[in-house]
């Protein structure tokens, strides 16, 4: 008799478990691949960042100072962020993007659109 | 000429230009005590407080006026909580003064975010110094969203393009420059064929002897360029000032008191009224540097120019605020 609700048990945790598979999986796959650029000690990290097309791109300014996200081309162009303020950008077109800061046109970086 | 990696390095590389280095290292270390170095023709001599008492006397012809820069008006992070404080602290120090000076020069970043009410505490603030006339050039700090409009509005009535323009005071000549627009993706501050042209014009009729001063946010020598301290077509603009037997360039930007002499040319940058900065490459970035409270207001500061008309020569005296 015990051995036969161990199976039991044994057998509802592991349904349990398929069941429950499919509905992790899919929360994970759903919605735009993510992507960050942190902005501190006037640098761009990662300096080149290469993503799927589509991908959502958050630049995050952890700096004391104000920057700008400006690309060479004006295809996207933040407003000022101040420290802890983001700006975030869809990159759905393939491409290089060159961009820097307008305050502190020194700060340089990269997208690469795949 | 090579890079200058230090301010130091820059105050020495002057081998072949005639200038008294002696005299210049010597000015150089009483900087700061509120000693005054005067430039007479390419020899620097330094006087201590008696004399300085005796100079500021100003005869007739002689002019007195003061440089504050980099308000940075709406910081307040660590490296000053209270720039509106430190600010006040200034303008005490200005009114303190032995000689009233006829007006001030803001060399810019006067806000931090380009508010409006960062403009307008700025404006009230200065009124209560005794200097009521204040000329100003932007900062990049300025000029953040609108492209400077809000800036030209407050203050670029009787100014071109982005602002430049030049007045006269007691013989001599001020140009004021704006090298904070239309920056480009690696560069160093920027001044535009427009701009350049019009300066050639400027100083074009002008006697090589009257004395110019050139004001300017970012620094028209090349400080640092890793950091961007620096302009990337100042060497046209200096160009037409060859001629001119006394040239003065002032700028702000980089937050700490520079100076470097070349011929005829006394480059001298300005302490913040908010915050210090570091040396070059002494730290990772250029940014706001902290220091313990009670340090603070002994990095911040003002500078005193007094132009002695029989010397034909300007006098810049900084002092901190603390």
């Amino acid at each position: 008799m015990k051995n036969t609700r161990w199976w039991v048990s044994l057998a509802a945790t592991l349904l349990t478990g398929l069941i429950a598979l499919p509905f992790v999986e899919k929360s994970v796959a759903a919605g735009p691949a993510v992507a960050e650029v942190k902005i501190d000690n006037f640098i761009f990290t990662p300096a080149t960042l290469t993503v799927k097309a589509g991908t959502r791109i958050t630049w995050t300014n952890a700096d004391d100072i104000p920057h700008t996200v400006v690309s060479d081309d004006q295809t996207f162009k933040s407003k000022v962020l101040d420290t802890n303020e983001t700006f975030t950008f869809n990159a759905d077109k393939p491409g290089t993007y060159s961009y820097f800061c307008s305050v502190h046109p020194k700060m340089t970086g990269k997208v690469i659109v795949q | 000429m090579a890079e200058q990696r230090s301010g130091d390095a820059s105050l020495l590389n002057h081998i072949h230009d005639g200038i008294d280095r002696r005299g210049f290292l010597k000015c150089m270390a009483w900087a700061g005590t509120g000693a005054l170095c005067v430039l007479q023709g390419g020899v620097l001599k330094s006087y201590g407080f008696d004399d300085v008492a005796r100079m500021t006397k100003l005869a007739k012809g002689d002019l007195s006026f003061v440089q504050i820069s980099d308000s940075h008006m709406g910081f307040n992070k660590p490296a000053n909580s209270d720039v509106v404080a430190t600010l006040k602290a200034a303008v005490d120090k200005i009114n303190a003064l032995p000689v009233e000076p006829a007006f001030i020069l803001h060399t810019g970043d006067i806000t931090h975010l380009s508010k409006a009410p960062e403009f307008d505490a700025v404006d009230q603030i200065l009124k209560s110094a005794s200097a009521k006339n204040v000329f100003f050039v932007p900062g990049e700090h300025d000029v953040l969203e609108d492209n400077g409009k809000q800036y030209l509005e407050r203050y670029g009535k009787n100014a071109k393009g982005a602002g430049w323009y030049s007045f006269d005071q007691k013989g001599v000549h001020f140009i004021g420059l704006v090298n904070v627009m239309n920056l480009k993706a690696g560069g160093m501050g920027s001044l535009g064929g427009e701009q350049l042209e019009w300066l050639e014009d400027d100083v074009r009729h002008l006697s090589k002897s009257t004395p110019v001063v050139v004001f300017a946010h970012m620094p028209l020598w090349n400080i640092y360029p890793e950091w961007g301290w620096g302009t990337d077509d100042s060497a046209q603009a200096l160009s037409y000032l060859k001629r001119f037997g006394s040239v003065t360039v002032l700028n702000g930007h980089i937050h700490q008191t520079m100076q470097k002499v070349e011929g005829n040319v006394t480059f001298h940058t300005a302490t913040s009224t908010a915050f210090p900065q570091p040396h070059p490459g002494a730290a990772p970035s250029p940014g706001p540097m902290k220091v313990p409270a009670e340090q603070l207001r002994s990095l911040l500061g003002v500078t005193h120019v007094n132009y002695v008309a029989k010397h034909h020569s300007l006098a810049l005296i900084d002092s901190t605020l603390e």
